[in-house]
């Protein structure tokens, strides 16, 4: 049974909704990595999701990339990440999300990938240019290491690849909310809520919303139509520049308990 | 019109010869050896193989259909010269005056040049054919043009710098002159455009002449009948001779040829002998030349060929003059609208036929030559919009 | 890698893209399954090739080069003498055509030197269609006449400054474009790379060069060469040349890689020779990577061989055996400009140049009875300037 599936799971079942934010490991230093874990930890967050530099980040919007820029120029690197996670792995509370490009898990070696990431306390998976079609070549090694495969479904996918996506999809189901790449938008279709009602009619494997949520009315809108929510450039942002108030505003709006 | 009347090394009142008498004779002796290969079967067979196989022809006309709409008159076809090898018509010449040359048991091939574009072309065909070659270029023109120098040098010519009078294109023609009369016997002098002393600008127009013997027949393979009109620019006047050619009997084709506003040498200038020839020429009263200026290098002249004198004085040939900032426009709107970029000499022809396809009718076609591929005047097009 | 998906040249090449990508390229993937056999589709496309692009272009003997090197028969496959000046323009007017026919207004292409930045705006200009080329900011600074050139044919040339602001990055910034408007955009790919269909595509609207000189050569010499080389960067030219071919066992296949200045050095851009199985642009492929699988940087003197990867079909038929690859230095490259310089008259693109010095030396272990062609896929004319440079005007 997956880890994540269930954390996100007993949030909802309190009412509030999940919430993931995405963070750049090595943006600002590995010795960073943490203190910012454990201060999500104990803003109440479902699960990290922790992002590995990499040199062609197609699928990141501006913010993430230059903050996987700042990360490689320190050095960063997948598997100085899975070291440092396992240096402090008994202090990590809540399940961890590696999201990396398909490549330097390959430079890794598939297998030992899952084993180490498993050891340091990843509980679940995203590589967003790997699509379901392949993901064969790495799904067996995550399976073995009870690391949940998480797919991305988009606003552009067909119907029976939404299907496809949602009841291949381990731990959450990753619903993108715009068309192209991740960063900060203001405005969203209304035909989302559609969208993710189609989704969840699959699957009882949550839906997450995820790209461009920037705001706790983001939160707070998006939340309304599935399990919770994903926080990417927003709260890349706010830790580059220190500011955990932001951060705070932005993880109450996913609990049941805050009114604004 | 009589075809008496171009006979001899003169066409009506121009044309001749008018040079030292020891030259005049070596100029006879490449006219003889011009008369006696022209006509040869082999010759001929050996010429059209190279044109096919290394010069890349026949070359399409092409119909630019994004630009006949915009004009809204007659349909414009486009003759591609610009996709020979090196880049424009040049290479016809070459490859036929060389061929000639190889037949005259010489060995080694001179030129002049003054931006570059011939001495490339000659330096080309004699790295093919394993000339030995020499080009003579102004050294003003050697400093300003050295990237062409190395080009040349590339392909294995050597590069003379004629460091006399102004350092241009005229002391080049003069040395390539001297050394011609000093080494006629093992050497050819190889003249590029359709000008100077008998019997170069027929030899010329001979073998640009495949240009309107293309365009001829494709045309009336495309529309089954002949064009309205064929536009080509004139500086010398080697491409306009080439894509006229054909058509001079046609009486119902216009034949209308761009020049410079500049160095509009017919529209401004008045018959004179000058370069060993007659024909017209920019001079004031006193016969001085005057100064031209042209953003084509390759217009940039005071004289014109002969046969366009002739044309222009008999009336068969219409001469028009196009501006600077017309050439420019034309650069652009061709390379805009049909994904084209015309070299700015050719951009002269292009410039008239966007004035003159919307006053025909859709039932009219024009020919445009388009001699050559604006990849050289880029620079200089970026540096003029960016000034 | 043992998945067999779509799209896969033994076991690369694939669809390693965001799924945002994913129904694009499935559309893709229909619109041109359904095109590649309709007849007015491709009568229209052989029209703009004759009468635009000056196809076909010729099959030439090159005497001088037969007898300087003594061995085999060479002939060059003269894809210089097209419009534009390369090979390139071959794909450029195919997807141009392609995405007009699926009703997309606009194309996003990316460029490292710029010569596909050029042939895209080109067939852009002559099919109306709204054009943005990405490309690195330091090729942009290099280039500033190539990017004057895009503007002229009517094209926005956007400069990226990420990563290491070259080819790669382009193309990241260009498949970003495409992610976010995919509605009325059509990306024109420059090479037989990225996620499949593109080096189906590629490779198809590039075969015209293959089939040409098959044609071409069975009615000169009544028979198939013994050798064809060309030089391979992504492989556009060579897939091109070589898929009609590969079927033909008696023909060997020879794709020269660059390797800048030595592959022992590190500064080249031999992804076959000198790289490792990875993923990257949406393709498995041979790539030039670190331990930790990021993409290393490529170099070389040609700028269009300059792409730290290697289209997947290559990397295929370099498995199979069915071609070999080899690699040539830029010095050498420069020794193969000033051979077909001075032996046929013929300025080659550095990229070709590639190609001629590696084939001059093959000619020269052949006899003379044997056939050899070379894939001439551009002109120098972009290169000049690099040349006089890099020979620091020393032409001994």
């Amino acid at each position: 049974m997956s880890q994540l599936k269930d954390a996100i799971l007993a949030t909802t079942a309190n009412g509030d909704k999940a919430f993931v934010p995405y963070i750049m490991a090595g943006d600002g230093g590995l010795e960073k990595l943490q203190s910012t874990i454990s201060k999500l930890q104990e803003l109440g967050v479902t699960a990290i999701e922790v992002g590995i530099p990499f040199t062609d980040p197609v699928a990141d919007g501006p913010t993430i990339e230059r903050a996987g820029e700042r990360a490689l120029a320190n050095g960063t690197t997948l598997r100085k990440v899975i070291e440092t996670l396992a240096g402090f792995a008994s202090e990590i509370k809540v399940p961890l999300v590696a999201m990396t490009y398909l490549n330097p898990i390959l430079a890794y070696g598939v297998e030992q990938f899952a084993q180490d990431a498993s050891a340091a306390g990843i509980r679940g998976v995203i590589i967003p240019d790997m699509p379901l079609e392949e993901k064969d070549i790495i799904h067996p090694a995550l399976q073995e290491a009870n690391i949940a495969l998480i797919q991305l479904v988009s606003l552009t996918s067909t119907p029976e690849r939404v299907e496809r996506l949602t009841k291949a999809s381990e731990g959450f189901i990753y619903a993108v909310t715009v068309n192209g790449i991740t960063g900060a938008r203001s405005s969203f279709a209304n035909e989302l809520e559609e969208h993710f009602a189609k989704i969840q009619d699959y699957t009882d494997t949550p839906v997450l919303a995820g790209f461009g949520i920037s705001s706790p009315d983001h939160v707070k809108s998006f939340g309304a139509f599935c399990s919770g929510v994903i926080v990417g450039s927003k709260i890349v942002d706010s830790l580059a520049n220190d500011d955990w108030a932001t951060i705070e505003e932005l993880v109450l709006a996913s609990k049941v308990a805050t009114v604004r | 019109m009589s075809q008496t009347a171009i006979k001899n090394g003169y066409y009506g009142d121009f044309g001749g010869s008018f040079v030292p008498e020891d030259l005049q004779e070596v100029l006879q002796y490449i006219g003889e050896q011009y008369e006696k290969y022209k006509n040869d079967p082999e010759f001929n067979e050996e010429l059209e193989y190279y044109l096919r196989e290394y010069a890349g022809r026949e070359n399409p006309l092409y119909l630019a259909e994004n630009l006949t709409k915009q004009l809204g008159g007659a349909k414009i076809y486009l003759k591609r010269e610009d996709l020979n090898h090196t880049g424009s018509h040049k290479i016809n010449n070459v490859l036929g005056q060389i061929l000639l040359a190889k037949r005259m048991g010489v060995k080694r091939v001179i030129a002049e040049t003054g931006a570059g574009q011939h001495g490339v072309a000659t330096a080309t065909a004699c790295a093919m054919f394993g000339m030995e070659c020499t080009i003579y270029m102004g050294a003003k023109d050697t400093k300003r043009q050295a990237l062409n120098v190395f080009r040349m040098e590339l392909l294995g010519a050597e590069v003379v710098a004629v460091d006399k009078g102004q350092g241009l294109l005229k002391e080049a023609v003069d040395e390539a002159f001297a050394d011609l009369v000093a080494n006629y016997k093992n050497t050819f002098y190889l003249i590029g455009s359709a000008v100077g002393p008998t019997p170069y600008p027929e030899m010329v127009e001979h073998f640009q002449s495949i240009i309107s013997k293309e365009s001829r027949a494709q045309h009336l393979a495309k529309e089954g009948k002949l064009p309205t009109a064929v536009v080509a620019a004139v500086g010398g006047g080697s491409n306009a001779a080439g894509a006229f050619y054909h058509y001079i009997n046609d009486e119902e084709v216009r034949l209308i040829g761009v020049e410079p506003a500049g160095a509009a040498t017919l529209s401004k200038g008045s018959p004179a002998v000058f370069h060993g020839f007659k024909s017209y020429v920019l001079q004031d009263e006193e016969g001085n030349l005057l100064d031209t200026e042209s953003i084509a290098a390759g217009l940039d002249y005071q004289g014109v060929g002969p046969l366009h004198a002739y044309l222009h004085t008999t009336g068969r040939g219409e001469y028009v003059t196009a501006t600077n900032e017309e050439v420019l426009e034309a650069f652009k709107t061709l390379s805009r609208v049909e994904g084209i970029i015309p070299a700015l000499e050719s951009s002269h022809a292009v410039a008239h036929a966007l004035k003159l396809a919307p006053t025909l009718s859709p039932e009219d076609s024009i020919i445009v030559n388009v001699s050559g591929r604006g990849d050289k005047d880029v620079e200089q097009v970026f540096a003029m919009l960016n000034k | 890698m043992t998945t067999t998906v779509k799209g896969r040249f033994g076991r690369f090449g694939g669809q390693f893209v965001p799924e945002t990508l994913m129904t694009a390229l499935q559309e893709l993937e229909e619109a041109y399954d359904q095109y590649k056999n309709d007849e007015e589709f491709q009568n229209e496309l052989k029209y703009y090739l004759k009468n635009y692009v000056g196809r076909e272009t010729p099959l030439y003997f090159a005497e001088r080069l037969t007898d300087y090197c003594g061995g085999a028969k060479i002939y060059l496959k003269r894809e210089d003498l097209n419009h534009t000046g390369a090979h390139k323009i071959n794909n450029a007017l195919g997807q141009a055509l392609l995405a007009k026919r699926m009703g997309k207004k606009k194309i996003v292409a990316e460029t490292g030197a710029g010569q596909h930045g050029v042939a895209t705006a080109t067939a852009c200009a002559l099919l109306n269609l709204e054009c943005i080329v990405y490309m690195g900011a330091e090729d942009v600074k290099r280039q500033a006449l190539n990017v004057f050139r895009m503007e002229l044919l009517g094209t926005k040339v956007v400069a990226v400054e990420k990563g290491s602001a070259t080819l790669k990055d382009a193309v990241n910034e260009a498949l970003r474009h495409w992610v976010t408007n995919i509605d009325d955009t059509h990306y024109i790919l420059g090479s037989a790379l990225g996620p499949h269909p593109f080096p189906t595509i590629v490779r198809d609207f590039q075969r015209v060069i293959g089939d040409e000189t098959r044609a071409q050569i069975l009615n000169l010499e009544n028979r198939l060469p013994d050798a064809v080389v060309a030089c391979v960067g992504g492989g556009s030219n060579a897939i091109g040349m070589f898929y009609p071919f590969v079927e033909d066992q008696d023909v060997a296949l020879f794709g020269v890689e660059a390797a800048g200045k030595g592959v022992a050095t590190g500064l080249h851009a031999a992804a076959i020779q000198g790289g490792q199985t990875g993923v990257l642009h949406g393709a498995f492929m041979y790539l030039l990577q670190d331990e930790n699988g990021f993409v290393q940087e490529a170099h070389s003197i040609s700028a269009g061989l300059d792409y730290p990867g290697v289209g997947p079909e290559h990397c295929h038929l370099h498995e199979s055996g069915r071609a070999k690859f080899d690699t040539v230095t830029d010095d050498e490259a420069l020794e193969g400009v000033k051979l077909l310089c001075r032996t046929e008259g013929i300025l080659p693109a550095l990229e070709s140049a590639h190609a001629i010095y590696y084939a001059s030396k093959l000619a020269k272990t052949m006899s003379p009875d044997e056939i050899l062609v070379i894939c001439l896929s551009g002109r120098g004319d972009k290169d000049v300037h690099t040349i006089s440079e890099a020979l620091g005007g020393n032409l001994s």
